[in-house]
């Protein structure tokens, strides 16, 4: 079902396209040897041409293009042999140059697509327009004195990737599904760490709305947007409030916007007759970025098993269902964890066992993969410990709890709580001959007819047994005792 | 020897070498010559502690038989260069005090050389300017006069303050900066010899940038020669700047005294533009009369995209310089100028800091970047400049040289010319078309004027063969016998 928000007049789409700014992993800036880790002391990873100094020059940093690059790749994009770095010009106390370095009439990378994956289990295409790289802007600080601003240059300088989609989204939902997809992908190339929190991911999402059947109408610029979840709110929001200005007559005004997600509402932030004249012209101080076709054949070389292919041999070699793999392969760790529980061993039961109880736990202890608890080696051995009937599913289950609370082998465990099943016949027909013994009115029931009594006895089996006796064991020979 | 600041380079180092005499001497002449050409207002910032202590250096250097190209030479260095720890203006109120923290490729390679710094020359602001009368430090005053005038001329620009040293001998040479012809033009009016050499043949880095397409350094000496030695060490491939051309420098010292049998000249005929004046052409023939005489021969050819140039110049430069200089906006060096928001303080920094001409420039470039106005200029510019270079490769399909006048003047007195801004333009027509190709370009004294100045011919070459430059100027110059020591 297309999703539509219902106004007086009926019936709305919303048209969404996103321009992801995404930061490029790199030690160094785009133009520029300063380091680029985050969380520095203000201005303590600064050069002379971050700060713009009179006379400095920039000089392309070859891992962002190749970093840039690959990305295009992994978007199954164009790569332009041909590009151009140009000058947005605009003045701000955070922007030393007075222009940013960017590209515009000829970008890196064309077009693309990224395959989005619904929550409601459709899949669409979202197109990707293009892909260039830019220098980031410095960081205005308006809260460290009452009347002066402070500035932080630390960012000055470092690799973006601007990545823009086609106006492909019409839901909040898609748009969510989209910025995860892209930031996965992203984080399995290794080109950007897609951390929304610490701001190398951002979004600048464009939104119009418009009767079915319809050309577009005019769109807004909701500028900076910092998580998915406010990207979603955003784009509602919104896209509501064009709504209630043509229902009311109105007309909508193209400019760029803020989102406000205290007061869920977004307010404009300058209007078209305000909107910068950037003044954009190719960079003379940078000749135009030629690559060799062999450059990107070789990049392309070592592009890792990306999430669509990943999904694709999940569901192929594993059997797992399209939402289990889609689920597994969101990032790199989780899918090459499963992939080593699965290792050998029945992979259904693995995929049941990752997406269950060991991604409950990392929810439930606040863990990532990484500094999980339980290793995959572990959860795999737990596994062989049930197919080879040492542990039924429900001791197992206990074993895991105990695995996730004291990090030790499943096998240890077992032997430490004496959690091994009981598969010895004469054992659980001593605890069968107890219970019968103790529950004679009741056999004398089941003997007359009340079949119904019979989880009853297994019950009070298993709870002699503390659990541990062989389930299809005592089923069997409860059943044979029980007729006489 | 008379006086140590008439030696040119190659004689001094000769001098130096025979140990008639230590460039710690050499130095002290020089500033002693500076100290009395106060006048001229040649120089913003003088360095004789410095200069003093790099002397003392060489001279260990040259006892240790480890001497450069440049061992012991006193230089001037226009105050475009970033120099570590010592004021760079520009020419401009907003750079005053200026320190940088680093030092420019070029300067760089010159003290690696063995040179000295005697101090930093006066230009137009930023470098925008035929005159240097846009300075924020002040005119400079040409040595040249006028015979039995002692009215005051302009040394030309933007590199002004240069041009004056080598001219009045307070600098055995001078880096200067050619944009537009900032080094030939001043070159030539102040009978001097300044090549602006291939884009790409210096590098930029640690250049105050005026417009970053056509911006190349160069050197500013009394002889020919001293500019093959001087470009020699001022050049080579920089991994700083990307524009700089990757590949070995060629020793342009050997093509001095080269034969130039059999090279051809070419004369463009678009180059005799109506109202030129009789004393240029004169000089002009009696330069090809001289390259005949050595056995060259003289072709006509065709630059037919010539009327285009200087608009397609004043496009350019101001589009790159307004973007340029968008970083002198008072945050973080220079002049700040406090106002009520950051807008109001751009505003009141940028007003106070920049000159008129500076300002007019700034202006000129916003303006034709602006949207919807950008491809009825700037691209179409763009596009007259490829047609412009494809003219000139046309033209050395026939010649190996081109001979032009340098400026279609002699130096004007100060304060001449101000008025409109578009006569002062038009000192660069000659010039103009030979940056927008990135081509070399030479300017030589040639002779002087019926009122006694010295005139310039320009020698225009092949990207990257600065050689056949080099050879015809010194025939040239041979043949000139230009006394250049007239304004010491």
């Amino acid at each position: 079902m297309a999703y539509m928000i219902e106004g007086e007049t009926g019936p709305w789409e919303i048209v969404v396209g996103l321009e992801v700014h995404a930061q490029v992993i790199s030690n160094a800036k785009l133009f520029s040897g300063a380091a680029t880790a985050f969380g520095a002391d203000p201005n303590s990873q600064v050069s002379f041409v971050d700060a713009a100094f009179p006379g400095m020059l920039p000089v392309i940093n070859e891992m962002c293009v190749e970093q840039a690059v690959r990305t295009g790749l992994g978007l199954k994009a164009k790569i332009n042999l041909e590009s151009v770095f140009a000058r947005k010009n605009y003045f701000y106390a955070d922007l030393p140059q007075g222009y940013q370095i960017s590209q515009y009439e000829k970008p890196l990378v064309g077009e693309g697509q990224v395959i989005v994956d619904l929550p409601d289990g459709r899949s669409t295409v979202v197109g990707i327009e293009r892909l260039h790289v830019e220098q980031d802007a410095g960081k205005s600080m308006h809260d460290q004195h009452p009347t002066k601003s402070c500035i932080d240059l630390n960012r000055s300088g470092i690799a973006l990737m601007e990545i823009v989609s086609k106006p492909d989204i019409r839901s909040p939902d898609e748009a969510g599904a989209y910025l995860r997809k892209l930031r996965s992908i992203l984080r399995y190339l290794g080109t950007c760490d897609g951390n929304m929190e610490e701001g190398s991911m951002r979004a600048d999402v464009n939104v119009s709305v418009r009767k079915s059947g319809e050309s577009y109408r005019t769109r807004c610029e909701i500028k900076n947007v910092n998580s998915v979840r406010f990207v979603m709110q955003s784009i509602e929001i919104e896209a509501k409030r064009q709504i209630e200005v043509y229902e009311s007559g109105g007309s909508v005004d193209q400019e760029t916007r803020l989102f406000d997600p205290g007061k869920g509402e977004t307010r404009s932030m300058r209007s078209k007759e305000h909107a910068h004249d950037y003044r954009y012209f190719p960079d003379p101080d940078l000749l135009p970025l030629k690559l060799k076709p062999d450059y990107v054949a070789r990049i392309k070389d070592t592009l890792p098993e990306l999430p669509d292919e990943k999904k694709d041999r999940f569901v192929r070699d594993y059997g797992l269902s399209p939402y289990d793999a889609g689920v597994l392969v969101v990032d790199r760790a989780s899918a090459d964890f499963f992939e080593s529980v699965a290792k050998g061993r029945d992979s259904k039961l693995a995929a049941n066992w990752v997406m269950g109880d060991f991604f409950g736990a990392l929810n439930s202890t606040g863990k990532t993969i990484e500094t999980s608890p339980v290793s995959a080696a572990q959860l795999g051995e737990l596994i062989d410990l049930i197919s080879d009937g040492t542990l039924s599913g429900r001791l197992a289950k206990d074993v895991f709890a105990l695995m996730v609370e004291t990090s030790k082998a499943p096998s240890v465990l077992v032997e430490e709580k004496g959690l091994k099943q009981v598969t010895d016949t004469g054992a659980i027909e001593a605890v069968i001959d107890q219970v019968m013994a103790a529950n004679a009115d009741k056999v004398t029931e089941y003997r007359s007819g009340k079949d119904k009594l019979f989880g009853f006895f297994v019950g009070q089996v298993m709870k002699a047994s503390q659990g541990k006796a062989n389930p299809g064991m005592v089923n069997d020979l409860l059943k044979s005792k029980l007729a006489g | 020897m008379s006086d140590l600041t008439h030696l040119t380079i190659a004689d001094a180092e000769k001098g130096l070498d025979r140990g008639d005499f230590t460039s710690v001497e050499l130095t002290k002449a020089h500033l002693a010559a500076m100290a009395k050409h106060k006048d001229l207002n040649a120089y913003i910032t003088e360095t004789p502690d410095q200069a003093l202590a790099m002397a003392e250096q060489s001279d260990k250097r040259r006892a240790g038989k480890q001497a450069g190209l440049l061992e012991g030479i006193p230089l001037a260095i226009k105050d475009l260069f970033c120099t570590e720890g010592v004021q760079t203006t520009a020419g401009s109120h907003i750079l005053e005090g200026f320190k940088p923290p680093y030092e420019s490729t070029v300067t760089a390679n010159l003290w690696k050389q063995g040179a000295v710094m005697l101090g930093k020359v006066n230009l137009d602001e930023f470098a925008m300017g035929s005159s240097n009368m846009t300075s924020y430090y002040g005119a400079v005053k040409n040595p040249w006069k006028r015979s039995g005038d002692a009215k005051d001329l302009v040394p030309g620009g933007s590199s002004g303050g240069s041009a004056a040293a080598v001219s009045a001998c307070i600098a055995m040479g001078a880096t200067g900066t050619d944009t537009g012809g900032s080094i030939r033009q001043p070159a030539a009016f102040c009978g001097i010899v300044g090549i602006k050499p291939t884009y790409g043949r210096c590098s930029r880095f640690g250049i105050v940038a005026f417009a970053s397409s056509l911006d190349q350094a160069g050197p500013m000496t009394r002889t020919v020669k001293d500019a093959a030695i001087m470009l020699k060490a001022m050049a080579g491939h920089d991994p700083k700047d990307s524009t700089s051309t990757p590949g070995p420098t060629p020793d342009f010292t050997k093509a001095v005294g080269q034969s130039i049998k059999g090279l051809r000249v070419g004369v463009p005929k678009e180059y005799k533009p109506d109202g030129l004046s009789s004393e240029i052409m004169a000089a002009w023939d009696k330069g090809l009369a001289w390259l005949k005489e050595a056995g060259a021969e003289v072709v006509e050819v065709s630059l037919p995209h010539t009327k285009y140039a200087l608009a397609t110049y004043y496009i350019v430069a101001p589009a790159e310089a307004s973007s340029n200089l968008a970083r002198y906006d008072g945050v973080r060096f220079g002049l700040r100028v406090p106002g009520n928001s950051l807008d109001e303080m751009y505003m009141k920094t940028r007003a106070e800091g920049f000159g008129r001409e500076v300002r007019r420039r700034i202006l000129i470039g916003t303006y034709v970047l602006s949207a919807g106005y950008y491809d009825a200029y700037y691209a179409k510019a763009q596009k007259l400049r490829t047609l412009i270079a494809g003219d000139f490769k046309q033209a050395f399909q026939k010649a190996d040289v081109l001979l032009t006048p340098t400026a279609p003047t002699p130096a004007f007195a100060i304060g001449e010319n101000l008025d409109d801004p578009i006569t002062m333009y038009l000192n660069d027509v000659f010039t103009i078309p030979t940056s927008l190709a990135g081509l070399p370009g030479l300017s030589l004294p040639a002779g002087l004027s019926s009122d006694g100045l010295p005139l310039g011919l320009q020698l225009i070459g092949r990207p990257f063969d600065e050689e056949a430059v080099f050879k015809a100027a010194a025939v040239m110059e041979q043949a000139a016998m230009f006394k250049r020591w007239e304004a010491c």
